[in-house]
């Protein structure tokens, strides 16, 4: 038996270790575990609520946008605010902008080298590439002339000893299947993606007065002041810009994302049989079409052992299948415990470090569960319980995608294929494209909403003279987070943040069962373990974001990616 | 692909940083301190890019100078600051504090993939005291401010921008 240790994991943000047990060529046992201490929340405490947002969304700097929208529906959630409908649209485009920004940046800038080689790309034909892209999909960027220009400018950069950007790869690597030709267009994509996703991010500029860390929400709504004939505000002449990005966006996602993630489905038909794991999934509704949050625009739930039959939906704001369901343990973490799993009302988080211990104490993210189960969340929860509530959207992307998987591979991938590592970035590509629409679909409510004169976009929040607690939940780029806070005489007494790689990174809990990473990486062949590509692919998956999931940083040590095998 | 906003900023001051871990927060920390003491010409804009990355890549393109303002760990007395350009940019990104800072080599190498880097990088470190969980910065980096300040305003000068005192005064 191999042990291997690989730390951190590059490519994601913050830290995160991996250790697997190889037996036989393949992984038998995997232990994940968060080395950043976090421990924010405690920033918290004493402040006035109506700041939370601002301080939230300080946690990271990949889903800044996403602790800032949390905490206000928390807050919200224990006032029981009602909040404008103007603010809820506002609310619901910068959420839907943001998930199609990273989305893109997830699978094009973060994930897709662990499939493509980009050296590869160097002996491709050019004129072959284009032939191939063009066969697939309308996307004007495919022709002859630009992936012969692609080719060049990879050439020269290669020539002149820099790869640059493409630095880390395991370039060359047995696991690598793509013929040049795709890897040619993965390339042209990725460059192409850099591009696209600018109009993402704009439009949460726009509309959040900056980016990153907008600066429109308030508890009780948005700050943005609407008139419709004024330069400085929110005005048609900018609602209009902003659609003409969403048609852009549109374009990329539909003609280019969702046909690549096929693409590389059909090449690597395998990885929709690795990397399931857990199979319970946890997902939020998400964009709330009235002022209280009672219906939404997509649908979230519960699905237990992968059973779609078996779909128990969230419905409303403050939920109490969700309220009542959650539990945190930290009797894998270095945390004090003894107490068992706590609801985040009552979470602690008192550091007590114990070194690595495969048996004991190993990470610093909690081990959170619904309903006492493990649970895993993000785009493919998403797309699970969309398909048990026959969500027509993510029905309409998620067939396409397969139709181009079997127009490409001559294979069809069954439902159960989507319990996957492949199925994990099927089901964010086509979370993607459920966004845009959404994106489009707030916007129109938002105009006739002005249309009809209101210009509302704020109902002021008054504290009471005693102890109330709240939570807000939020369906995030990487699955469902949740804001809890208790407030006494309008100041915050406890706050907790359960983010979505709380729950996926999750070590074993507190039933000693492995959270979602660990789970879903046994069984997973390695080719060679100096150079675990496959773990990686499976890590990539979930996408990982460690700096808010776990509770900073070893300062002084030099950061050196570091694979052991023992 | 290259496309240059019509009358768009020239220059970026950039402060980078988690404004919740004390001296970590030094860039954003001194963006607000610039905003408020200063008047900003068109070509210069300010940026608190906290901890993200890729989300700077429009503000960061086709620029003549970007100055970044950053803690820097190079084994000196807290509140030191350092200089960096040229062939020293890459040390910078050797002395990894956060992840942030991966982010931030990982947008500078994409812009010179695109062809839009900067003409001119130069980065103001303040070495740091304190990562303690805090939104205020520790004595000693708060007093290097003005010396940060001062490195900034001459590097503006040189390039063209000479900033104007705003006239309000400071608030305590």
């Amino acid at each position: 038996m191999t042990r291997i240790t690989i730390d951190p994991i590059t490519r994601i943000e913050g830290h995160l270790r991996i250790d697997c047990d190889i037996d036989a060529g393949r992984v038998g046992k995997a232990w994940a575990s968060g080395t950043m201490w976090r421990g924010v929340e405690q920033i918290l405490l004493g402040r006035d609520p109506r700041d939370a947002w601002a301080i939230t969304q300080r946690f990271c700097g990949v889903c800044t946008t996403v602790h800032a929208i949390c905490s206000v529906r928390a807050v919200e959630n224990a006032l029981g605010l009602d909040i404008p409908l103007n603010a809820q649209y506002i609310r619901n485009m910068i959420v839907s902008a943001h998930a199609v920004h990273d989305e893109l940046v997830h699978f094009y800038h973060l994930s897709a080298l662990d499939w493509v080689d980009v050296v590869s790309a160097l002996s491709a034909d050019p004129d072959k590439a284009a032939a191939l892209a063009e066969s697939v999909s309308p996307w004007t960027g495919n022709s002859k002339h630009q992936m012969r220009a692609v080719k060049e400018r990879l050439a020269g950069f290669v020539k002149g000893g820099q790869l640059g950007i493409f630095t880390n790869g395991y370039w060359g690597h047995p696991a690598m299947k793509l013929p040049p030709e795709v890897n040619l267009i993965a390339v042209a994509h990725y460059l192409q993606a850099l591009d696209v996703q600018r109009r993402a991010n704009k439009v949460v500029a726009i509309l959040g007065s900056k980016t990153p860390h907008i600066q429109n929400v308030a508890v009780g709504g948005v700050s943005n002041p609407i008139a419709t004939d004024s330069q400085s505000v929110l005005s048609v002449e900018r609602l209009l810009a902003v659609k003409s990005m969403i048609d852009e966006l549109r374009a990329f996602v539909t003609q280019v994302y969702n046909i690549d993630v096929a693409i590389i489905a059909a090449f690597y038909p395998e990885y929709t049989k690795i990397g399931a794991g857990v199979l319970n999934y946890l997902a939020a509704p998400e964009y709330p079409l009235d002022s209280k949050g009672t219906q939404f625009a997509t649908p979230g739930g519960y699905i237990a052992n992968g059973d779609l039959g078996g779909f128990t939906p969230i419905r409303t704001f403050g939920d109490a299948f969700l309220r009542d369901g959650v539990k945190e343990s930290v009797k894998h973490s270095w945390y004090k415990g003894g107490k068992g799993a706590l609801h985040p009302y009552k979470g602690e988080t008192e550091a007590e470090y114990t070194d690595f211990q495969e048996g004991g104490k190993y990470s610093w993210v909690k081990s959170p569960t619904f309903h006492d189960q493990p649970a895993q969340v993000g785009p493919l929860a998403r797309v699970l319980t969309g398909v048990a509530s026959r969500h027509e959207p993510t029905l309409r992307y998620l067939n396409s995608i397969l139709a181009t998987v079997k127009a490409v591979g001559k294979f069809d991938v069954p439902l159960s294929g989507l319990h996957s590592t492949i199925g994990r970035h099927a089901a964010r590509s086509v979370m993607c494209a459920v966004n845009v629409d959404i994106l489009e679909q707030q916007w129109k409510l938002l105009m006739e909403n002005l249309a009809r004169g209101d210009t509302a976009t704020f109902n002021a929040p008054v504290f009471p003279k005693a102890q109330i607690q709240g939570f807000g939940f939020h369906e995030a780029p990487r699955g469902i987070l949740s804001h809890w806070v208790v407030i006494e005489d309008a100041k915050i007494k406890n706050y907790q943040a359960v983010v979505p790689t709380t729950w996926n990174a999750a070590p074993r809990n507190e039933q000693d069962a492995p959270g979602p990473y660990e789970a879903a990486l046994v069984g997973t062949p390695i080719a060679q373990p100096d150079r675990p590509l496959e773990v990686l692919r499976t890590v990539h998956s979930f996408d990982p974001c460690l700096a808010c999931a776990v509770h900073l940083v070893d300062t002084t040590t030099k950061e050196v990616v570091e694979v052991r095998v023992q | 692909m290259n496309r240059r906003p019509a009358g768009g900023a020239r220059i970026v001051v950039l402060g980078v940083g988690n404004l919740l871990a004390s001296d970590e927060g030094v860039g954003p920390h001194f963006i607000a301190r610039l905003e408020r003491r200063w008047e900003l010409p068109a070509a210069v804009r300010a940026i608190d890019g906290g901890t993200s990355a890729m989300d700077l890549l429009d503000d960061l393109s086709h620029l003549d100078l970007l100055l970044i303002v950053d803690a820097v760990a190079g084994d000196a007395r807290p509140g030191t600051v350092h200089v960096l350009e040229g062939d020293r940019i890459p040390e910078f990104f050797t002395l990894k504090l956060s992840p942030h800072q991966v982010g931030l080599s990982d947008v500078l190498a994409t812009l010179r993939w695109n062809g839009e880097s900067p003409r001119e990088i130069v980065i103001v470190g303040v070495e740091p005291a304190s990562f303690d969980l805090s939104m205020d910065l520790s004595p000693a980096v708060q007093e290097a401010l003005s010396a940060v300040e001062g490195l900034v305003l001459a590097r503006l000068e040189r390039a063209g921008c000479p900033l104007a005192r705003r006239g309000l005064p400071e608030p305590a």
